[in-house]
């Protein structure tokens, strides 16, 4: 799984954060996502879907390989 | 019941929310969705930010790439309108005479801006709700006009902050004590007026606006209850909006502030609806209707739910953002003028802050200003309902 956090569209929501915790984090100075962890494990991916699906900003892709 | 063919009618963030969710749970029938606008889905909050301030171009709000839509397997009819809907018939009437049968709906059809009562047509005079205004108003902000706005909600306050920025003389004129009070209370908007003001906005709460001068049928003016007049060259009209629920009217279908549905997002068998159009009964809130970006994406998917036959009572903790200048600020829950206020964290000056809101000794909802990290952990209050801080505790950290 391939993801991509598209900073500028960020908006700070954390709404990934709570989807995903283990694999997206919020920088402390602007709120902006990033990744905990660049291959999250299968048992992660629902979650990270989720987190996707979730972002207000549209700011997540995930790709599948 | 099982359903073969599924119509969404609004082809914006609820309706391909709502579709995708059909497709993704397991709804391998006929999916067709109706959109008003030409333009493939797209995201809306940027258009009074980045779209405006022309930062970003159109093709940057674009919801989904092309091959995503195309996964999709869906009829699109973009650039029809719905006009009318036959419950019982089950089937929805388009502007160019269409009828397209359903055995399952999603209304997604979302607001309209509201209009003022004297509104005509006048050159200058602008709305601002899907892309092609915004790229209007976008291109008149270019020369650099004197702009007044009317309505200080979100829209309005977004809008005239992206206006100053690019170095228009601005008005903020608003008949509310202060910029998003409805939204935010009376602490936290006042903090958004000295914001504006700080910026040399000339902000007019507690003042309505009786008409506008013109010349030659081009706005000059905007006239004020108080007698007074405030040149423009040109006006954004940000009043607020009105639900799109008038091809309903005579559907059969429960209609009121919005399509009336119960905890399910549901409004009739088989016909649900999702985002700023639907209304319904939060199990914590009673009935409201949220008009934010965030609801939208959430009840798509619970509205697609339910048309499933997996019923759960809709029950998301609301959660919104607005950019104004170099601020941020945060809310969830339903911040509302009437709650207690008190700052948990951060200074009183202008800099970032956290505050909570709440009723009878429970916290209800949270805002932050220029501090998202502390956001999500109001959240986590909010849910809890936790018990309000204790002054002592708000005083040393306020």
């Amino acid at each position: 799984m391939k993801i991509h956090i598209d900073e500028a569209k960020c908006v700070g929501g954390g709404q990934c954060v709570v989807a995903a915790p283990e694999v997206f984090d919020q920088r402390d100075e602007d709120g902006v996502a990033f990744l905990l962890m660049e291959n999250p494990g299968s048992e992660l991916h629902a979650s990270v879907q989720e987190a996707a699906l979730l972002c207000p900003a549209v700011a997540i892709a995930v790709a599948e390989r | 019941m099982t359903l073969s063919r599924i119509v969404v009618v609004g082809a914006s963030a609820a309706g391909l929310t709502a579709a995708e969710t059909l497709r993704r749970e397991g709804f391998t029938g006929r999916l067709t969705l109706i959109g008003e606008e030409q333009h493939p889905p797209y995201d809306r909050p940027p258009l009074s930010k980045q779209i405006l301030k022309g930062e970003w171009q159109p093709e940057r709000i674009a919801l989904r790439p092309a091959e995503a839509l195309d996964g999709l397997d869906a009829e699109w009819l973009l650039g029809r309108k719905a006009v009318s809907l036959d419950v019982a018939g089950r089937t929805i009437e388009l502007a160019d005479g269409v009828q397209v049968p359903f055995d399952g709906l999603v209304v997604a059809t979302g607001v309209r801006p509201r209009r003022l009562p004297f509104a005509r047509e006048l050159d200058g005079v602008h709305a601002l709700r899907d892309l092609e205004d915004a790229l209007k108003l976008r291109d008149s902000l270019r020369s650099v006009p004197s702009v007044v706005v009317i309505g200080a909600g979100f829209l309005g306050a977004e809008a005239a902050a992206v206006a100053r920025e690019l170095g228009c003389p601005v008005s903020l004129v608003d008949p509310l004590s202060a910029p998003m009070v409805r939204q935010l209370g009376g602490d936290v908007a006042s903090r958004v007026a000295s914001l504006h003001r700080a910026h040399g906005v000339d902000v007019r709460c507690d003042t309505g606006v009786t008409g506008f001068t013109e010349d030659r049928g081009r706005v000059a003016g905007v006239r004020l209850d108080d007698g007074s007049e405030i040149p423009a060259e040109v006006v954004l009209v940000a009043i607020g909006s009105v639900p799109a629920v008038e091809w309903l009217r005579d559907s059969g279908l429960p209609v009121g502030d919005g399509v009336l549905c119960d905890e399910f997002c549901e409004a009739a068998p088989g016909i649900v609806a999702a985002g700023d159009v639907a209304s319904w009964v939060h199990p914590d809130h009673g009935r409201i209707r949220v008009e934010h970006r965030m609801n939208a994406t959430e009840q798509g998917m619970a509205a697609a739910r339910t048309l499933l036959g997996r019923r759960l009572p809709f029950a998301p903790v609301p959660y919104f953002w607005t950019d104004q200048y170099d601020v941020k600020i945060q809310a969830y829950g339903r911040p509302c003028a009437d709650a207690d206020f008190t700052v948990v964290s951060g200074g009183p000056d202008g800099g970032p802050f956290a505050g909570v809101y709440g009723q009878n000794g429970r916290i209800t909802a949270g805002v932050t200003w220029n501090m998202p990290r502390e956001a999500r952990a109001l959240r986590a209050q909010v849910i809890e309902r936790a018990p309000w801080p204790r002054p002592a505790a708000a005083a040393a950290n306020g």
